[in-house]
Parts: structure tokens; sequence; C-alpha cells
């Protein structure tokens, strides 16, 4: 155990990738995509969502996203479970949402599926998108040049 | 008759969290407490809730819950809105 020829600190440091994952980090779809990467794979489906520069005839400066961290991973792990349970040619599921200021045109969401074969992964990709604006902790507030919002799926 | 007390944290978040302004405060409460309950309780401490209150959905310990869900020591209780990820 002391003498061991491995230094255990430098093994700890390497974290496996995270299939569910908050970050106020940029993202890369490639890089999502590369969390399932697999050779028994024959389908990857992808979805992305983009800061947009107007709502409503707005001129949206930027979003600043706020979350409650811990339950939004647990969230998004629990739909990829539900995705999993419904449709069980679904392999994998990888979410990853950037929180915090994002300028517009910058990526906020990046969703991606596995299967063997393509059936059903545009429907589960739907589904996770879908599932994701209704229980997922986070909140978006636009920012305009003159004036700002929460906004929400269901309004208030 | 009156129970022991218990000490929850309780958290805000968005719109509600900028018209207390804070995002998390701790409150002693008797044991027993449903979540309606104490949200009643926190409207009646901070009156600018009572804007937000009928939108509010409730997470205990990182799970949401019903309004009639009684409180335990050491919970966290989170006032979410209406969520808008994506």
């Amino acid at each position: 155990m002391t003498n061991s020829p491995i230094d255990q600190s430098a093994i700890l440091e390497i974290e496996p990738m995270k299939l569910f994952e908050v970050t106020t980090a940029e993202l890369s779809v490639d890089d999502v995509g590369a969390r399932l990467a697999d050779p028994a794979i024959g389908a990857l489906a992808t979805f992305v969502g983009v800061v947009r520069g107007e709502t409503d005839g707005r001129e949206v400066r930027y979003l600043e996203y706020e979350v409650y961290p811990e339950m939004a991973e647990e969230t998004l792990r629990q739909i990829g479970a539900e995705i999993r349970a419904r449709w069980q040619t679904i392999r994998e599921v990888a979410i990853v949402h950037r929180v915090g200021r994002l300028q517009v045109g910058e990526t906020s969401v990046v969703i991606a599926l596995s299967a063997a074969h393509r059936p059903e992964v545009f429907d589960a990709l739907r589904y996770a998108i879908d599932r994701l604006k209704e229980i997922v902790p986070i909140w978006k507030k636009e920012v305009w040049v003159d004036g700002a919002e929460w906004r929400s799926e269901g309004g208030g | 008759m009156k129970g022991k007390e218990i000490r929850v944290t309780v958290k805000f978040f968005a719109a509600p969290r900028e018209a207390i302004g804070k995002g998390e405060i701790v409150r002693e409460i008797p044991a027993g407490t449903t979540v309606g309950e104490l949200i009643t309780l926190l409207t009646g401490e901070y009156p600018v809730l009572r804007a937000y209150t009928r939108f509010i959905s409730v997470a205990v310990n990182r799970a949401y819950v019903g309004m009639q869900t009684e409180l335990h020591d050491r919970d966290e209780v989170a006032c979410l809105p209406p969520v808008g990820g994506g």
C-alpha cells in the first residue's frame, strides 16, 4: 500500500464522463455525443438548444440561467431513466445544460441519445426536451436593452 | 399542546428570490408542520411572495412533493417557480 508505483491521487482526479450535468462551461455537441461512444450503436440523435436573439419582437441582449444544481442533475438523471424504461431500444442518454450568462447564438443545452437502430430515437429526443422544460429546476431571465423578465413554459 | 421545534432550510430561486432579496433562509417551526403551512407562514413574513404562491411547486430534499407533506428536522425545502430551461 505504501510503495504503490501508481500515484493514487492522479487517478482520483480523472472523473468519469458525466452523462447528466449542469455546467457553466461552453458546450460542445461533439463532446456530449462522444460520451455515448460505443461500437454497438448505429444511431446517435442530438438536440441542441440555442439562445435566440429575439422574443415577441424584442431584442434579447443575453440570457441569465439560474439553477438548483443538486436537484437539476437528479432530475436530468430521472429523465434518462424514464426514457430507457419507455423505449427499450434506447441504449444511452446524455443531457448537459449550461447555466450562467449566455450570449445570443450560444448553446444552452445538448441532449444526445444512442440506439442500435434509428426507430424511436426521434420520439425519445422530443420527450427528453419536453420533459426537461417541465421538471428540471432551471430558470432563464431574458435581458433586453430596456428591461428583463423571467420566462417559463407555464407562465407566471 | 405544543410539539417540539424542527429546523428547516428554505431555498428561493428566480423571480421570488429577487423579490424577497434572499436565496436561502433557516426557520424553526413546530414538528408536523406541512409544506402548505410553511408557505402560508412565509407569505406572512414576506408579503411579496403572495404574487408567486399560486405558481410555486415545492421540493423537499430535492424531490417534488405535495402541499400536505409533513416536514422533518433538517429538511431542505425549495420553492420552485415554473421552470423554463432549454
